[in-house]
């Protein structure tokens, strides 16, 4: 007990520390490092592109074209965004509290189980039902999460390794769903047989997310307008609220947030409720915006893009929005990729790359930073 | 309880031995990680990358041998991107894990998408005598050749961890790194070591699943196989007898798993699926973490007072 008192945890994902100003040398230094980090990943991308007889020159024109070369191309990158967006806002909330919450895959799937039970089952106009459906997904997944804080703050077990275990039990969870005839399998005409991928039935078109353009092979949903909203919500709840400054407290110095009447379990179990009602949300909203049935792997890697997109992050909130872009954009190029005969798998090693090329730089920065204020104020850091 | 009874038995002993084998080979190498204090997420990524590279490396030297050589050189790789990221520059070791882990995936569907190979599997290995033992002679004695590594390894793990001096000071660095830093011991450097200790056992591990017990490389095929390894050794209460007993339940559940519906029972294969992640959670929650989980496990650590 006292040795783990002694060494409290250290912010989990991105270090927090109000930055003060670095001299512009640094900040240069830190752009160079990162256009360098940039080109050596895209480097990598290229070469082993380039190894297995593709042409890199190719391939990025199309991941453009198909991500933002077209109506088509823009609507599918703006679709993926939302979720991503959705994930990657509630991965902030809980890094900034200190702890990592790893478990949005499973997050999603089963809020996306339960809005869809919910959607299946309720007979109501169609704002209602949307409602209800997106606000069980955000339950559903913030109980999930929940699991992993109980265990944090009564037994003492990391919530990165309990998040991530029940990633896998909530996919089994849906499986087992969707394979029962008496939970959430599609009703299928007599005689026809199942699928080889089981599903439950679609929504009801009420519980439709609304659309905000359509057009020839294309429908935009509002998911993006929902997730660009909350993150405005949360960037200011973040920075200027008493619970956002309450969370980086708890997150920086848990000894010190509990000296001065701020409890950790309460405020960490709390981040760590709102990240995962953020990941059921964003599988909500990929059940009501694009999918409209829930499957086996309904999660689909939106977790991990998600989590990816708040690590290149860092600490400033709002540069989700643009994180999240990014990999909605891959993700949409990706789509398109196999038409020009190379393997879209290629597009997870990118992704894998930049966010390790972002993360080095932004440590240094980080480093420069605590520098810089034990400088200013004199602590020694030993 | 008739012949076929028996030898359904023998059969079901066997795929669980076999399937324990793969998960304890890189749950050995995750015991000694985390008994230094990594919680090393990256081993499902080593083993994936080892699979690829030992049935590729099969395929282009025309060996099982060199090709299993060669993957586990893959799984060393992943371990000294992962322990020097996490352990010299610092980035937090989960994000560590998971990139690697993701680029392992990417990487390997794309370049098995783009390559076509031939791997070569390993040949069955029969110890005469032993493996005429009814029920679990086969399964013990009658493998693919790497699988006898594990009769050194397991002896060899228990040793490292309790009576050299070289585990003992893992075991301090896991458990309290600012004591074992001001007695001298360079806690980065061991668990760095630990690490590239995993990555050996993780590359063992991957390159068994694809050339000795397959004989084939398929897009994911290690199928979370590395995140099962680490279930066993939190289900274990991060002891040797613990793990080998977690790997060999979630092997027998996979086993049962793939055999019972081809021997007419039906089953809730979901619930067989989950088992080992439903039983590492009940661990946690059932066993005293602040007595049983190496204090140290997860964080990064910097000298001084923090």
């Amino acid at each position: 007990m006292a040795a783990a008192e002694a060494y409290p945890a250290q912010p989990a994902a991105a270090v927090t520390v109000r930055p003060p100003r670095l001299p512009l040398s640094d900040y240069l230094r830190v752009g160079a490092l990162l256009a360098a980090s940039v080109a050596a990943a895209i480097g990598c991308a290229a070469l082993l592109l380039s190894v297995t007889g593709s042409s890199p020159a190719t391939v990025f024109r199309a991941m453009v074209s198909g991500s933002v070369g077209s109506r088509v191309a823009l609507t599918a990158t703006l679709n993926h965004t939302g979720p991503i967006l959705l994930v990657a806002l509630g991965t902030l909330v809980a890094a900034r509290s200190g702890l990592l919450n790893i478990g949005q895959e499973g997050q999603i799937s089963i809020g996306a189980l339960f809005g869809a039970a919910v959607g299946l089952a309720v007979q109501a106009p169609r704002g209602i039902t949307l409602f209800v459906i997106l606000a069980t997904a955000a339950v559903a997944g913030a109980i999930w999460a929940s699991l992993a804080s109980l265990l944090r703050f009564t037994r003492g077990g990391s919530e990165v390794i309990t998040t991530l275990l029940l990633n896998f039990v909530g996919f089994q969870v849906v499986s087992l769903a969707v394979n029962r005839p008496w939970l959430l399998q599609e009703d299928l005409p007599e005689g026809s047989v199942l699928s080889a991928s089981p599903q439950s039935n679609p929504l009801p078109p009420a519980g439709h997310l609304p659309t905000l353009a359509q057009g020839p092979g294309f429908r935009l949903n509002s998911g993006i307008i929902l997730a660009a909203g909350l993150a405005l919500v949360l960037a200011f709840l973040l920075a200027r609220t008493r619970w956002g400054f309450e969370l980086r407290t708890v997150g920086l110095n848990p000894r010190a947030a509990r000296r001065s009447g701020v409890s950790p379990a309460l405020v960490g179990s709390g981040a760590l409720a709102i990240s995962g009602a953020l990941a059921g949300l964003a599988g909500g909203v990929l059940l009501a915006g694009t999918a409209f049935r829930v499957n086996d792997g309904f999660s689909n890697n939106y977790g991990w893009e998600g989590l990816l997109a708040a690590l290149v992050a860092g600490s400033v909130t709002l540069a989700v929005v643009p994180s999240s872009l990014l990999f909605g954009a891959l993700r949409a190029g990706s789509g398109v990729l196999a038409a020009t005969g190379v393997s879209p798998t290629i597009v997870g090693a990118v992704q894998a790359l930049v966010v390790l090329a972002v993360t080095l730089p932004l440590l240094y920065l980080n480093r420069r930073r605590l520098r810089a204020l034990v400088q200013r104020t004199g602590l020694s850091r030993t | 309880m008739g012949a076929p009874m028996i030898d359904n038995i023998t059969l079901i002993v066997d795929s669980s031995v076999r399937i324990a084998a793969t998960l304890l080979f890189a749950a050995l190498g995750e015991l000694v990680a985390e008994r230094a204090g990594t919680l090393n997420i990256s081993v499902e990524g080593a083993m994936l990358s080892s699979a690829f590279a030992a049935a590729y490396g099969s395929h282009a030297t025309g060996s099982a041998y060199y090709g299993f050589l060669i993957g586990v050189a893959v799984g060393i790789v992943v371990s000294l991107m992962q322990a020097n990221l996490s352990h010299r520059v610092r980035v937090n070791q989960f994000v560590t894990g998971l990139i690697l882990n993701l680029l392992a995936i990417g990487v390997t569907s794309f370049l098995l998408a783009e390559v076509k190979m031939a791997p070569v599997q390993f040949g069955l290995v029969r110890i005469p005598g032993l493996a005429s033992i009814p029920i679990i002679g086969d399964a013990l004695f009658e493998q693919r050749a790497p699988f006898f590594l594990l009769y050194g390894l397991v002896p060899l793990v228990w040793w490292v961890l309790k009576r050299s001096r070289w585990g003992l000071e893992l075991h301090a660095v896991g458990e309290n790194p600012q004591a074992a830093d001001a007695n001298g011991i360079p806690v980065d450097v061991r668990r760095r070591q630990a690490i590239y200790f995993g990555g050996l056992l993780a590359g063992i591990s991957g390159a068994y699943l694809s050339v000795g017990l397959i004989g084939a490389f398929t897009p994911n095929m290690t199928a979370l196989r590395g995140f099962i390894a680490i279930a066993a050794v939190i289900f274990g209460g991060w002891t040797l007898s613990g793990t080998v007993a977690g790997t060999l339940l979630f092997g027998g559940a996979e086993a049962l798993r793939v055999s019972l519906p081809a021997l007419g029972v039906t089953i809730t294969p979901q619930v067989l699926i989950a088992l080992p992640y439903l039983a590492a959670i009940a661990a946690i929650a059932v066993l005293s973490q602040r007595r049983r989980q190496p204090a140290a496990l997860g964080k990064t650590f910097r000298r001084g007072i923090t």
